[in-house]
């Protein structure tokens, strides 16, 4: 770019370019609230496209589990994989959303602790945009985990007897129960200001609980404790609504209920808490 | 929470406040208080200088104005805005260029200013525009795809100015614009600084460098430990030295001492070695009629020929914004200078 004119004679290099770049804009505007959250989730957006391995847990894990789950345990639990399919999807379902969702959170520490934050903040738009635009983004994750996670099912012999309205409405709820755990690590984010540290604590935090569920088998066999445990885990309702929604098996809708209630109080809890966390960073 | 004084406060006489306005900041992290009564005024339309070493509390200054961080003591008031309680009013006429490059790395030049031009309120396609005609102003437009991981500083700090003229500001503030930069880039910078005066925007900067504001600012205040030492426009600051400096270079480094003794003697000013072995210098004192200050060297060289000194060169300078600096920030160039600043509290 720089040519040998330019720099043996470098004064007034610009001196013509910015002419009229420069008047004054008129009164001061800012963007609302959405149109700030959305312009944060467009930057993720962005983001995956030019480091589209950010993509990679969100394609990889629903993959390995389906298929490793249904195959190692598919013919031992549940007679034959196609069986065992019925009660495994539902289940993999939440587990891959799950795994999925201290990326978010991750992520918001990156950018609280770099320089492009400070910019952020110098601008006059509502303050959870940053927040609010990750977790539309992280949608976008969930869904396509969730995508993943069905067609493969379909393919390797799942049929859903809920139908397409039974599968969106599982989906609907599983990224409900997702973006719910997303304020959570935001807030753990906030809190640890280290990407690595919440990725570690984002295991801490999701596995115990997905496997100490009803996703893989059910509880009979399992110590009093654990079953007690694993009774009220969030994770267990959600993974029996999922089933309930996607096999049309609902009766009365008690673990959608019940996964409804759980991804609600998880929300008004950790939102506020994430929210203002974050406003102390500002 | 709004100071009562606001609603009922004319929107001429906001127009008319100082772009900033600044009482006793304090700012204290753990046992330093890396702002110890920080009182500071801008004129609109100026371009300010902050000048300080590393550490003296220019940033933390910048942060405070730019309501990036909350001051533990004093107050401030930003284009007539409060900068706790009206921090949204402040956000929306101002722009900060940081330090330390606030770009996301991942994106091209072209999708930061994009972002940014969202966020500052403009439309989609006003966005793309405006950032379209910045890259190519600010020589960028050949870069505009790739991320900006690939930048070179100089390119990274020209964006990073460019992301804060999306929306023009009425005041600018630019935190070391060109620490770092290579001459080119530098005289680039200097220019973008000039041009966004000239178009009306009051421009805070701060630097290490003498040189940059001395060529860029209007006013200077000059910082150290988080306190302002001194402030004035560039020949002020200078003049605040004395009337300016003698140096006598020898012919002979062995007759150093002696020609310091009879200068001593002549000028009644501490006579300092300089830093080649045969050159010496003097700060002296303004005499009541600044005529005399050549008959007083005149006087000094008669004297020093008496006793045999014999001299190669003799310069009498103005005092250089150098010295001036060294003299306030009680870095004394010369025990004369630690005196000044005493006295110049």
């Amino acid at each position: 770019m720089s040519t040998p004119t330019a720099t043996t004679s470098p004064a007034r290099p610009e001196a013509h370019r910015l002419n009229g770049l420069l008047a004054p804009s008129g009164p001061p505007r800012h963007a609302g609230a959405l149109a700030a959250s959305a312009t944060f989730g467009w930057r993720a957006l962005l983001k995956i496209k030019h480091e589209p391995k950010q993509l990679t847990d969100v394609i990889a894990i629903p993959v390995v589990f389906t298929v490793l789950f249904t195959y190692i345990f598919g013919g031992a639990i549940g007679g034959t994989p196609g069986h065992y399919l019925t009660t495994l999807l539902p289940g993999t379902l939440v587990m891959g959303i799950t795994a999925c969702t201290m990326y978010g959170g991750a992520r918001l520490a990156q950018d609280v602790t770099t320089g492009v934050f400070d910019r952020f903040r110098s601008l006059p738009v509502w303050r959870g945009a940053l927040v609010l635009g990750g977790l539309l983004s992280d949608a976008g994750r969930y869904l396509l985990a969730a995508a993943i996670v069905v067609t493969l099912g379909v393919i390797i012999g799942y049929r859903p007897d809920g139908g397409a309205p039974g599968v969106i409405a599982a989906v609907a709820l599983v990224v409900a129960f997702g973006l719910a755990l997303s304020w959570v690590f935001a807030a753990i984010a906030l809190l640890v200001r280290d990407p690595a540290t919440v990725m570690s604590l984002g295991l801490v935090v999701t596995i115990p609980p997905t496997f100490a569920s009803n996703i893989f088998v059910q509880p009979r066999t399992m110590p009093g404790w654990l079953q007690a445990f694993v009774k009220v885990n969030p994770i267990s309702h959600l993974a029996e609504a999922a089933r309930d929604l996607m096999n049309n098996t609902s009766g009365a809708g008690g673990p959608a209920a019940w996964s409804l209630i759980a991804t609600a109080a998880i929300t008004l809890v950790f939102a506020p808490i994430t929210l203002h966390l974050y406003s102390k960073q500002w | 929470m709004r100071y009562p004084i606001d609603p009922f406060t004319p929107a001429v006489e906001l127009a008319a406040a100082p772009a900033i306005e600044a009482c006793g900041l304090v700012k204290v992290y753990g046992e330093t208080r890396a702002l110890d009564g920080v009182d500071l005024t801008v004129r609109r339309g100026q371009v300010f200088g902050f000048l300080g070493p590393n550490g003296a509390g220019k940033t933390t200054t910048i942060r405070i104005l730019a309501t990036l961080t909350r001051p533990d003591g004093g107050t401030a008031r930003v284009l007539g805005s409060d900068v706790m309680s009206e921090a949204n009013a402040i956000r929306a006429r101002v722009a900060v260029t940081g330090q330390f490059a606030s770009l996301d790395d991942d994106l091209t030049g072209y999708e930061n200013l994009v972002v940014i031009g969202r966020l500052r309120g403009l439309s989609r396609a006003a966005s793309r525009e405006r950032a379209d005609e910045l890259l190519a102003a600010f020589d960028l437009a050949g870069s505009a795809g790739r991320p900006v991981s690939g930048y070179s500083g100089g390119m990274r700090r020209r964006l990073d100015i460019g992301a804060s003229l999306i929306v023009t500001p009425d005041l600018l503030f630019l935190d070391e614009p060109t620490t770092g930069m290579d001459p080119r880039s530098q005289v680039q910078v200097w220019e973008l600084v000039r041009q966004t005066a000239a178009a009306g925007t009051t421009v805070l900067l701060t630097t290490q460098y003498l040189e940059e504001a001395d060529q860029l600012a209007d006013q200077i205040a000059v910082i150290e430990h988080g306190r302002i030492v001194g402030a004035g426009t560039s020949a002020q600051l200078k003049a605040r030295v004395g009337s300016g400096t003698l140096h006598v270079r020898l012919l002979d480094g062995e007759q150093r001492s002696q020609g310091q003794a009879v200068l001593a003697g002549t000028l009644e000013s501490p006579v300092q070695f300089g830093p080649d072995p045969l050159t010496l210098s003097v700060p002296l004192t303004a005499p009541a009629d600044p005529a005399d200050t050549g008959r007083l060297v005149g006087h000094a060289m008669t004297r020093l020929a008496e006793a045999r000194v014999a001299v190669a060169e003799v310069t009498l300078g103005q005092p250089s914004l150098h010295e001036a600096f060294l003299a306030l920030t009680g870095h004394p160039a010369s025990p004369a200078a630690a005196d000044h600043q005493a006295t110049n509290p």
